[in-house]
């Protein structure tokens, strides 16, 4: 089911090569997802994360790029095929070395507490006590630089900042999985830049496992190391783009000619696979 | 003088109370000039001096309607809350006892009144028990739509964090509810005040009630018309008092993170 052409410039052998020395976060297994209402969202999907890989989900809307990481994050089942996390079932997720974090397109915050029990949230519902909690959050808060706001409310916040909390509670469970549904979406392009660079930095250095899902070009480019290309009607991989560029980046990638350059190719790739002719299913 | 006059909270206090001392001089100045009599409708000297020399037994009456009012309101607020836990764990509970708190909520407590008064002995039980009904749905709704209000991100973040029933009931659905809560607890305290003196009224048209509704319907009887006002100013400051400590109570409880009672930041 794979749309990947042979002889594309960015192929998957490179991808294979690393691949192969790393075991995978999450398998994706011929997983489809129809919706009681009888839409396709997604045709059967085949889709291998590596561990330590950075990968971003792009395509037109409809494409089931959202839906896609419902399903990575077991949030809602498929209707046929099955995902296997750390080559097991759910069921073992949450354990040592098989966390997962999700960080949603809003911050969604509890307005009513303080940028600390934001952030210790997570700890709380999993039952850890507080003096075991507490300076992870210390440390979560100071990760995302909000060190001198954990004693804010979330109004008292912009939306950038909101965001970075949201981030700072995903990152205090200490996932190997960072599932991420457009999260820079509703911010500025400076503010969204800032992040990037940031969130870039955190990967390399905990060596996360992330998925991304975006309607940015620019943030996709930057931020992966393989970029799937998503098509609507049925949803489906229309073509995967690895991205092979020294880490971690930081501006100068942005204002490289390489950078331009990846940026052409995917909106073209974006561009067809908007097309309505890409419709029909081969 | 400027600055206390920019100031918001001084706008807000002095302002209705100069309108309300405007009114009060209208009411006396031209009250003295048409020489209405005090029989058909006193002067707020006339009232003031009543409310003087009436003290004590007003004071009694007061505390008494008080009592019924508070007692009826905790008791609304403990059962409303109840209901609205009970509600939300199953919309087949709500779905079979909405009907019924619709139905209380309907029939006038005069209707009631009566009755409640026949079947059960104690006065202060029975005052008590028409004014919970009274104030009692108010907090049913409220506190059950705030139940049921919760952020969809939220619930799906805690759902994914595979947090329990009560978790979710503590840490989300409750604090989420409060501004709902405090919405009801404002109708509801005077609602209760309400139900008080209403209730008051018909056991007192049977002579059996000491509280300020019986205080007006004495000095009706009397034609002591200052009295009667008197009486009234006295449920009316109650009422707002009630009011102004639930406003506050609100304040108290939301104002750091909810829109309704955070001021706007300068």
């Amino acid at each position: 089911m794979n749309a990947l052409l042979p002889g594309e410039p960015f192929d998957e052998n490179a991808r294979q090569m690393t691949a192969s020395e790393r075991p995978p976060a999450v398998e994706v297994l011929s997983a489809e997802k129809v919706f009681s209402n009888g839409t396709r969202a997604l045709s059967p999907i085949d889709l291998t994360i590596t561990d330590g890989e950075f990968l971003t989900l792009i395509g037109p809307s409809g494409c089931g790029k959202s839906t896609l990481l419902k399903l990575i994050a077991s949030l809602i089942e498929p209707s046929d095929g099955r995902l296997l996390w750390w080559r097991g079932d759910f069921a073992h997720v949450g354990q040592e070395g098989r966390r997962l974090a999700f960080v949603f397109q809003e911050p969604t915050l509890m307005p009513w507490a303080r940028v600390v029990v934001n952030v210790r949230l997570p700890l709380e519902l999993a039952g850890m006590p507080r003096d075991k909690a507490d300076p992870l959050v210390k440390d979560a808060i100071a990760n995302v630089g909000l060190s001198a706001f954990g004693r804010h409310f979330p109004r008292q916040l912009s939306g950038g900042m909101k965001m970075r909390v949201s981030i700072a509670r995903a990152l205090v469970t200490n996932p190997n999985l960072l599932l991420m549904d457009e999260p820079f979406g509703a911010l500025d392009e400076f503010t969204r830049n800032k992040l990037d660079d940031d969130l870039v930095k955190l990967w390399w250095e905990r060596k996360l496992t992330t998925v991304f899902v975006t309607h940015s070009i620019y943030e996709a480019v930057f931020l992966s190391t393989r970029i799937i290309v998503m098509a609507a009607n049925p949803g489906r991989i229309f073509r995967t783009m690895t991205i092979d560029q020294p880490q971690p980046r930081d501006q100068k990638f942005r204002d490289s000619p390489k950078f331009a350059a990846y940026c052409r190719e995917l909106s073209t790739w974006l561009a067809e696979a908007s097309l309505p002719s890409t419709g029909s299913v081969s | 003088m400027k600055p206390l006059l920019e100031s918001e909270a001084f706008v807000r206090i002095a302002a209705p109370v100069a309108v309300g001392i405007v009114l009060f001089a209208l009411w006396e100045v031209g009250f003295r000039l048409a020489s209405v009599p005090v029989y058909l409708f006193p002067k707020p000297s006339d009232i003031f001096a009543s409310l003087l020399h009436n003290g004590p037994s007003l004071l009694r009456a007061l505390l008494v309607t008080l009592r019924v009012t508070l007692q009826a309101f905790l008791a609304a607020v403990i059962l409303g809350t109840l209901i609205a836990f009970t509600f939300v764990q199953s919309r087949a509970i709500e779905v079979s006892l909405f009907p019924y708190a619709v139905l209380l909520q309907v029939t006038p407590v005069v209707a009631i009144a009566p009755l409640v008064i026949i079947l059960v002995k104690n006065t202060q039980l029975s005052l008590t028990i028409c004014a919970t009904l009274v104030a009692l749905f108010p907090i049913i709704s409220n506190t059950t739509l705030g139940l049921r209000s919760v952020d969809p991100g939220l619930a799906s973040y805690f759902r994914m964090n595979r947090a329990s029933r009560l978790k979710t009931l503590i840490k989300l659905r409750i604090p989420g509810a409060l501004p709902y809560f405090f919405g009801g607890l404002r109708i509801s305290s005077g609602l209760s005040l309400i139900g008080a003196v209403v209730a008051e009224f018909v056991a007192g048209t049977g002579g059996r009630s000491s509280g300020l509704a019986y205080e007006i319907l004495d000095a009706g009887f009397t034609l002591d018309i200052p009295r009667m006002f008197a009486a009234l100013f006295l449920i009316t400051l109650t009422g707002v008092a009630l009011f102004a400590a639930m406003v506050a109570l609100s304040q108290l409880a939301l104002s750091n993170w909810h829109e309704s009672e955070t001021r706007a930041e300068t």
